[in-house]
């Protein structure tokens, strides 16, 4: 299972508490979490990815393992420590707004 | 008796505010959705427990939020508001075109007869319908396809369609405002829509008959008198007795007539309400008295309500979603503030008190008479 952690917003939009653990299936990429992460919570389409571009939304970032991963390509696969749930993959709100 | 229920958005979330038929106090319950601007929370005619929401923020985009139980707990609905077709392009700031881009939903406004029916105006500019009570949302793209549309420029929030009138008397008829392109009219259900500009004068706008570009900040209407329409433009308040066919200036003796809202009292088609700001670069009141100013007579004369409005040192802005009348018999009117408060009057105006004081900054007052 993929650990994933939304910030608080995006938690209480998806009404989950801490965690998401998500099955996904093939190779474990960014784009591949993503995906997962929205059918399981269509709520999230268009909040974390604009939903016509699918690029990022600017104030969202993506990190793993202690490495910023908002700039790499949806097909990165993300690292072994995520595969095999030892370490969350984090979506976060950027800090922003002055 | 009857009782009130006043939907406030606000910069940081949603206040549900409900009182009974005295209006002399009030049960605030909130914030929903804290942390999310709310530009607009309105119920449905056809049931006033249905309510609709628009919920977003610059991090995680638009949300729509329904309840079913006059707000007591919301569920999302769907939120794909995606033009139909190609996009063209509109005006930017710097006079080159830019393409149609979806921002935000500004205005949400159900129709009369079925809870499931609801437009919302989007920025930038965009008419969207959903007949699923939410479930998808369709764009009737005649309005943005106008042939004026690749004239249509934002004004300082946008791009922004921020009002929608449902004609009360003719079916099919509706008025949308965009700022800053100005007034369009349907007869078809929004099919096809007419620019109807015709004697709004603005500042900065060299063609003085030009048919779109005019910054009009809000529209009003009266049930009992379908044909008049009253409008807060940017600066400038005007009155039409054609349907929007021609416009005429009814400022009269407001110590400014630049504002956001325009209001109709509800039993009284000729008693309207705005609250002058002192300029587009201040946008507080005029010598720190908050005053709103009330014609009985259509416009043009117009005197200060200032009984439990602070006149002295206040510098709040009210915009333009922020008033709304309830239909008791004597009519209520409400205003919420760039600085958070919640004002109510039960006299039509006569005399005022906050019935919320410390709100974040308030984006929408909308009321329902239950």
């Amino acid at each position: 299972m993929i650990r994933v952690v939304l910030p608080a917003h995006l938690r209480n939009l998806a009404a989950v508490n801490g965690e998401v653990a998500l099955e996904v299936p093939g190779e474990v990429t960014i784009g591949a979490v993503l995906d997962a992460l929205e059918r399981r919570y269509p709520v999230l389409e268009g909040a974390i990815r604009d939903h016509l571009t699918r690029k990022r939304r600017p104030f969202v970032r993506y990190y793993a393992c202690q490495e910023d991963l908002s700039n790499d390509s949806l097909e990165t696969p993300l690292p072994d420590e995520v595969v095999r749930g030892d370490q969350p993959f984090l979506v976060v709100g950027a800090m922003a707004g002055g | 008796m009857s009782s009130v229920r006043v939907l406030v958005g606000t910069k940081k979330g949603a206040f549900v505010l409900n009182a009974d038929g005295t209006r002399k106090a009030w049960d605030i319950a909130g914030p929903f959705f804290g942390g999310w601007e709310m530009y607009h929370l309105k119920g449905s005619p056809a049931d006033p427990d249905r309510l609709y929401a628009s919920q977003s923020t610059g991090w995680f985009g638009q949300q729509i939020q329904r309840s079913d139980d006059g707000g007591k707990t919301w569920t999302p609905v769907d939120h794909k508001f995606t033009y139909d077709g190609p996009t063209g392009n509109h005006l930017w700031y710097d006079g080159t075109p830019r393409p149609w881009e979806f921002k935000r939903v500004w205005h949400i406004e159900p129709t009369r007869d079925d809870r499931d029916t609801v437009y919302a105006g989007i920025e930038d500019a965009g008419l969207f319908r959903t007949t699923d009570g939410g479930k998808s949302w369709h764009e009737l793209p005649g309005l943005r396809t106008h042939p004026t549309g690749e004239k249509w420029a934002p004004g300082a929030g946008g791009l922004c369609l921020h009002t929608i009138l449902l004609d009360p008397a003719r079916k099919g008829r509706m008025y949308v405002a965009i700022s800053a392109a100005g007034v369009f009219r349907s007869d078809d259900e929004a099919k096809t829509w007419t620019p109807i500009n015709k004697g709004l004068k603005s500042e900065g706008i060299p063609d003085p008959n030009a048919e779109v570009g005019h910054c009009v900040h809000r529209i009003a209407q009266h049930a009992s008198q379908p044909d008049v329409l009253f409008m807060q433009k940017h600066w400038d308040v005007m009155r039409s007795d054609d349907g929007g066919d021609s416009w005429r200036e009814v400022s009269g003796n407001l110590p400014s007539d630049f504002g956001f809202p325009i209001e109709v009292h509800a039993h009284e088609p000729e008693t309207i309400y705005v609250v002058p700001i002192k300029s587009d670069s201040e946008h507080y009141p005029p010598d720190g008295k908050l005053r709103v100013y009330r014609s009985r007579t259509g416009g043009n004369e117009w005197e200060p309500l200032t009984r439990g409005l602070p006149q002295q040192h206040c510098y709040v802005n009210v915009l333009r979603d922020s008033m709304a009348v309830d239909r008791l018999d004597d009519c209520g009117v409400y205003f919420g503030t760039t600085g958070g408060q919640v004002y109510m009057s039960p006299d039509s105006g006569d005399t005022w008190s906050c019935i919320a004081a410390d709100l974040p900054p308030v984006l929408s007052v909308e009321v329902q008479t239950l």
